[in-house]
């Protein structure tokens, strides 16, 4: 029998701060898979990605990338994935080329390999003119940008982004989604969280709804629309009933 | 229809925000704190009468009229106390630039902003001329305590120091962005107020040891050149030495000349104040530009990461003119073993404790940048290489970068005094490590720009450090003349350490 291994597999995942922030939570990404995970302000999205990223340790539950446990193996696990957080991690001092060698050094891959692939992606992103300037200067887009492009430059299979859209403009963001639909019809698997629900509705396959750190539902557009009796609604109404429901029954 | 803010208003936001600011600093950000702080502070201040006592006590009986070399070491005390003032303003006036804050925000408001900058020209020189009261503070204390109130006098001195010199930091500044532009401004304010810093105790120094053949800065100053050479009593260059003793006309004179001064640089400069904060902020979204990239490098993830830091370290600012102020300090100490080259001196052994001292504290702020002020921490804990790989490079960098600067000095000592050599370079490697280890205890995830403000992260970890240097610096100049003494030097500061780690927040 031929079992898939899911890209991203959660089992019970459970962080609390000062409160229950992930409750329980498990969930499966098939690979090759775009999935948007969508939810109100606080409800877990990227506490979660952070368990997964490996920036923030679970107080249970357990994390399988492409079947290695995260929590046993980070390294291994770390290898096949990249992380983009809504508040870009670069360096003011490097530029996006200094930049994309030293991702590329930190994930090991060879100036033969890296070189060509930080042209290439400096060049989609529009980041080719500004290549030899520091980034200090850069608008909160083009830095979204160069730490996109280190994300893509050891070629990951799994790019978890969270809210990786905010502070775009309309071409950068188009750029962006772009560059992400180019990486799933590549075979690569992308989890993002984001607040614009146009954005999830348009391009995941799959739509998880999280709240007050539990799946409320998860599916295809269609399948949620179906399971929810809203078969003619926009995911914007359906996510705001969902969660109602849920803060109701809260 | 609403109407400016009048200055009074503005003047009393000015006056919030700094009391905000300096409590933060006395509470390392901790609100619910204030008693701890408040102990702390005045513990400390009654702690630092010790050292006060120790330096001024024995002049608590002075009086007017003073011989010739009294007056010469008087001023050039005053004179060192107004050139670390100035050095210290220099930074609050670029910071105030550069920091941005609030500045777009009152700009585009419908206030008068040279009577906005005006305020804050004159908030800048209160906090200066209040830091400096607060410092001279235990030193006055001893000379009234032992010699009379007529020592109050010498309050005002430092008043109208801190006031000319916190004037003059602004004219300076305000004149270098006119001359050399926003791009260059930030560096060569900070290497100036460096140089003006360390500048005059360096330049005593030298002196002394190219004359006298001593490190002691005194010798020049209580030497009969001096004396020869200095103006009589009645000059207007005693003013400062003649006020502290209670000499009314001077002590009148002084701090209304500063104030003079100080309203002369507001009027003059305040209207230019906001051309120079926008150059600094079109700076800011302006370019600079590195060298056309070369073809990418391989290696491990190690030589990434340790590639990396080196290359932030040579493009930081602060570190630039903090490791000039360093190697400043180290021109008396390399130019003595020159001398020594020719005389053979015994005094040769002073020479190991400077070194060792700035090995620690270089290596302190080195620790800090390459551990705590990590930019980009979720990318490199998302890298595939364990949290212990990431350290040991880090490590690696700043101990790399200390022998690259003290090398070459102890290459040169060995040449003289093989032994000596042998101890300072294991006592610079000590104290680096020990420095290294404090910063890794009590590291926390902060941006490099935050450096400025790392010490009030934990006071602890700031006076670990400076003990911990303080410690192996003396602990290596006893191993030259007293073994023993050295042994219990080297104990008591390896118990400092261990004390420190106990109370790091590392252990949980």
């Amino acid at each position: 029998m031929n079992v898939e291994i899911p890209a991203l597999r959660l089992k019970g995942l459970t962080k609390r701060f000062d409160r229950m922030a992930v409750d329980s939570l498990d969930l499966a990404v098939h690979a090759g898979e775009f999935y948007a995970l969508v939810g109100p302000n606080g409800a877990g999205k990227t506490t979660t990605l952070r368990m997964v990223a490996g920036l923030l340790k679970p107080d249970a539950g357990r994390i399988g990338i492409f079947g290695v446990d995260a929590l046993h193996d980070p390294i291994a696990a770390k290898q096949v994935m990249a992380w983009v957080s809504d508040e870009p991690m670069i360096y003011d001092k490097l530029t996006p080329l200094e930049y994309l060698e030293f991702v590329a050094g930190l994930w090991g891959i060879g100036p033969a390999t890296s070189q060509p692939a930080a042209e290439a992606l400096l060049t989609s992103l529009g980041l080719e003119p500004h290549r030899n300037e520091r980034c200090e200067g850069f608008s909160k887009g083009m830095r979204q940008k160069v730490a996109l492009a280190g994300a893509l430059i050891h070629d990951p299979r799994l790019i978890i982004l969270d809210e990786p859209l905010t502070g775009l403009d309309a071409v950068s963001a188009r750029h962006v989604k772009g560059l992400l639909s180019d990486r799933v019809r590549a075979g690569c698997t992308v989890i993002m969280t984001t607040h614009i629900l146009e954005v999830a509705e348009r391009m995941a396959d799959r739509i998880g709804v999280i709240a007050a750190g539990r799946l409320v539902a998860e599916g295809t557009l269609a399948e949620l629309r179906q399971r929810n009796g809203h078969h003619d609604t926009s995911l914007e109404d359906l996510f705001i009933a969902l969660v109602e429901v849920k803060q109701e029954a809260a | 229809m609403s109407l400016a803010p009048a200055p009074s208003w503005f003047a009393r936001h000015e006056l919030r925000l700094a009391w905000r600011e300096w409590f933060a600093l006395m509470t390392g950000g901790k609100r619910h704190r204030p008693r701890a702080a408040v102990i702390g502070l005045v513990v400390f201040a009654a702690v630092m009468h010790l050292p006060a006592w120790a330096v001024v006590g024995r002049f608590a009986d002075l009086e007017a009229p003073l011989d010739k070399t009294s007056l010469i070491v008087m001023t050039a005390t005053v004179f060192l106390a107004w050139a670390l003032m100035l050095s210290q303003a220099i930074e609050s006036v670029t910071r105030v630039f550069y920091a941005r804050a609030d500045l777009d925000l009152i700009m585009s408001s419908p206030t008068k902003l040279a009577n906005v900058f005006s305020i804050r020209i004159g908030s800048i020189a209160l906090a200066v001329t209040f830091m400096a009261l607060l410092f001279a503070a235990p030193f006055v204390d001893v000379l009234v305590l032992a010699g009379g109130a007529r020592w109050f006098a010498a309050f005002g001195v430092v008043s109208a120091v801190g006031l000319s010199a916190a004037a003059l930091a602004t004219a300076v500044t305000i004149l270098l962005f006119r001359l050399i532009g926003p791009a260059r401004t930030r560096l060569t304010a900070q290497i100036l107020a460096a140089v003006i810093g360390a500048g005059f105790v360096i330049a005593l120094q030298v002196a002394a040891i190219l004359s006298y053949g001593t490190l002691s800065r005194f010798a020049v100053l209580t030497s009969d050149a001096a004396a020869a050479f200095a103006p009589d009593a009645d000059s207007p260059l005693w003013w400062p030495a003649r006020a502290i003793l209670g000499d009314r006309e001077a002590l009148l004179l002084l701090p209304a000349m500063s104030l003079v001064l100080l309203g002369v640089v507001m009027a003059i400069f305040s209207p230019r104040f906001a051309d120079a904060a926008i150059g600094a902020s079109a700076h800011a979204s302006s370019k600079s530009r590195s060298k056309d990239a070369t073809a990418f490098r391989g290696g491990s993830r190690q030589q990434a990461l340790r590639r990396k830091e080196f290359l932030l370290l040579g493009r930081d600012p602060w570190l630039m003119s903090q490791t000039l102020m360093q190697l400043l300090y180290l021109v008396p100490p390399a130019l003595f073993l020159w001398r020594s080259f020719s005389d053979s001196s015994a005094a040769i052994a002073l020479v190991t404790p400077v070194i060792v001292m700035a090995a620690g504290q270089l290596a302190g702020g080195l620790a800090w940048l390459t551990i705590s002020g990590e930019d980009a921490a979720d990318l490199v804990a998302t890298a595939p290489l364990s949290p212990a790989s990431v350290i040991r490079a880090k490590i690696e960098v700043v101990l790399i970068a200390i022998g690259v600067i003290f090398a070459p000095l102890i290459a040169v000592l060995s040449l003289l005094a093989p032994l000596q050599a042998a101890v300072s370079a294991a006592a610079v490697a000590i104290a680096a490590l020990s420095a290294t280890a404090i910063q890794l205890w009590f590291r926390v995830q902060a941006r490099r720009s935050q450096f400025r403000r790392r010490q009030t992260s934990s006071r602890l970890a700031t006076f670990a450090e400076a003990f911990s240097s303080i410690g192996w610096a003396a602990t290596s100049a006893l191993a030259l003349v007293l073994p023993l003494a050295a042994a219990v030097s080297a104990l008591t500061t390896l118990a400092i350490i261990a004390a420190t780690w106990k109370l790091s927040p590392i252990r949980g």
